[in-house]
């Protein structure tokens, strides 16, 4: 991995230094003993990014908020942020788990590095290998829906998506129609030097993930409203999902997890933890075909998905037929 | 647990008024009293709502396991502030618990600590405490402490009730490094992107919303 070096990280690395100091003479007055019955604890941060953009390159910034126009067509603006920032509350109807657009679209979609609102509206239509045809955006949203939301497609030219097509061609004020603008998707991450792992993986999660996520992977919830989201299990995405891919997981995670702390976990880490998190079962694949293995040849054949392979002695995605929504 | 009877709660308030004289002496012989809360209303108010004036901090609603946190940080260091780590160096375990038990069961107030900022600071503390300042790589308070920023589990405590002067000198003193111990050092991180008027709005902001009741203050863990 290039290391980018910033300003803040190179602060940190100097607040480390002086951590250090401060520490050595603590010791050196023996003052230090009760610190030394503790578990280490760090004393700094770990180097982490200001922003996800310095991994993609890219120099666009969405309009603020504060110019969505005070007319109709902000009104429909407004309701697509939303609906990305709580899409249980706003797209009701449609979703069928606890998450958010945001969960993996970081600030609302406004992100570098994070799969932009933005990047993606100035790359569609496009042709799809998941569907096999050329996708509108709005078809594209709709595979939002489906997958990481578990839940059904919203009718096309429908409000929920004719409010997130207006929030995504808003933010993308003043940028050019180019399917390969920086900072689309999730930054492309090195090459896992060894085959991600799962008790390795385990190990990463427990140490920089579980805080949130919560041991069993179930995040966690305020009087029903999700913080932070579940990563496996029923309320979370379903098999379907681009989140189920390794691949893009290991990107997400490694350009924006921890929350707050993007680029701090290596490049084997985040492939590691990838592969935890989409080792554990969760909702079955739309698609079904009515076998794990039939399902497997036709939407799975990918060593970056685990659906339809034993982890564990557990067969993966054998959980019978999609529940009916 | 708290008797009520005039006499006990006497003796408790004046060995708790010798035991803050006494504190930064830590004699071991006072150390019992650390762990009666009469020992800790003396800053912390007698109903734990703390001290906006001076900027002492509210415990009453926070949950038991970060007070317990907190009371150890400052013991072995991590929280360094010369009051609080000679109150908390006495305690043993047990005494920690009942403390953490005692005002994690407290009742929240509702009326605002502060009133509202200016408008222009109040429009940027809105703004950080709900989005964000994603380009100087800050989430939104709300994002790990909560939508009502009613706290998450036991890591991510409530901001609200909290003194405005309290919750910047967290953020300096997280800033500065004498203040550790928060999981994998997430604030940390935070605290040191943050401008001091970027601290200063969303610490104003806070301190002038009212504190939600015991109920909005119960964490889920589940989904409904």
């Amino acid at each position: 991995m290039t290391v980018l070096i910033t300003r803040a990280t190179s602060r940190l690395h100097r607040h480390g230094r002086l951590a250090l100091l401060q520490a050595a003479l603590l010791a050196a007055a023996g003052t230090a003993t009760a610190a030394a019955q503790t578990p280490a604890v760090p004393v700094a941060p770990p180097p982490s990014q200001i922003n996800a953009a310095v991994g993609t390159g890219s120099k666009f910034q969405p309009p603020p908020e504060s110019a969505i126009p005070n007319n109709d067509f902000g009104k429909m603006v407004r309701l697509g942020r939303d609906i990305m920032v709580d899409t249980p509350k706003y797209a009701k109807a449609y979703v069928g788990n606890s998450l958010s657009c945001v969960n993996c679209h970081t600030d609302g979609g406004r992100m570098a590095g994070s799969a932009p609102m933005w990047a993606a509206y100035v790359s569609y239509p496009a042709y799809r290998a998941k569907n096999k045809k050329v996708n509108t955006f709005e078809e594209r949203l709709q595979g939002c829906f489906m997958y990481s939301e578990n839940g059904k497609a919203p009718p096309l030219g429908s409000e929920p998506l004719v409010a997130l097509e207006s929030y995504a061609y808003w933010l993308s004020t003043g940028l050019p129609v180019d399917e390969k603008t920086p900072g689309r998707g999730y930054p492309a991450l090195a090459k896992a030097a060894q085959a991600p792992d799962y008790v390795r993986g385990q190990k990463v999660y427990a140490q920089s993930c579980a805080i949130c996520h919560g041991a069993d992977g179930q995040g966690q919830y305020v009087e029903g409203k999700t913080v932070f989201p579940p990563l496996w299990g029923d309320k979370s995405f379903n098999w379907g999902a681009g989140m189920g891919s390794i691949k893009s997981a290991a990107e997400f995670i490694h350009a924006n997890m921890p929350y707050g702390q993007s680029y701090s976990l290596t490049p084997q880490q985040a492939w590691d933890v990838a592969y935890f998190m989409d080792a554990q079962e969760r909702p079955q694949d739309p698609r079904w075909t009515g076998t794990v293995a039939g399902t497997r040849a036709k939407y799975h054949d990918s060593k970056f998905s685990l659906y339809g392979t034993k982890v564990n002695g557990k067969l993966l995605g054998d959980t019978g037929a999609p529940k009916a929504r | 647990m708290i008797r009520s009877n005039p006499l006990h709660q006497f003796l408790r308030r004046l060995a708790a008024s010798v035991a803050v004289l006494a504190a930064s002496a830590a004699l071991p012989v006072l150390a019992a009293t650390a762990a009666d809360p009469a020992s800790c209303a003396a800053c912390h108010g007698a109903n734990g709502m703390g001290n906006a004036a001076a900027g002492y901090p509210r415990l009453a609603g926070l949950p038991k396991a970060y007070i317990e946190a907190q009371l150890k940080a400052f013991a072995d260091g991590q929280r360094n502030n010369a009051l609080m780590s000679a109150m908390a160096k006495p305690l043993n375990p047990a005494d920690i618990s009942h403390l953490a038990a005692y005002y994690s069961g407290l009742h929240l107030g509702e009326a605002p600590l502060a009133k509202a900022p200016p408008a222009e600071q109040a429009a940027l503390g809105d703004a950080l405490v709900h989005q964000g300042d994603w380009s100087k790589g800050i989430p939104a308070c709300i994002r790990c402490h909560g939508p009502g920023l009613e706290g998450v589990g036991t890591a991510f405590p409530p901001l609200l009730g909290q003194p405005a002067a309290y919750i910047e000198a967290q953020i300096k003193a997280w800033k500065e490094g004498t203040r550790r111990g928060d999981p994998q050092a997430l604030m940390q991180t935070v605290a040191l992107r943050m401008t001091d008027a970027q601290t200063q709005a969303a610490a104003a902001w806070l301190a002038a919303q009212p504190v939600p009741g015991p109920k909005a203050a119960a964490p889920v863990k589940k989904a409904p």
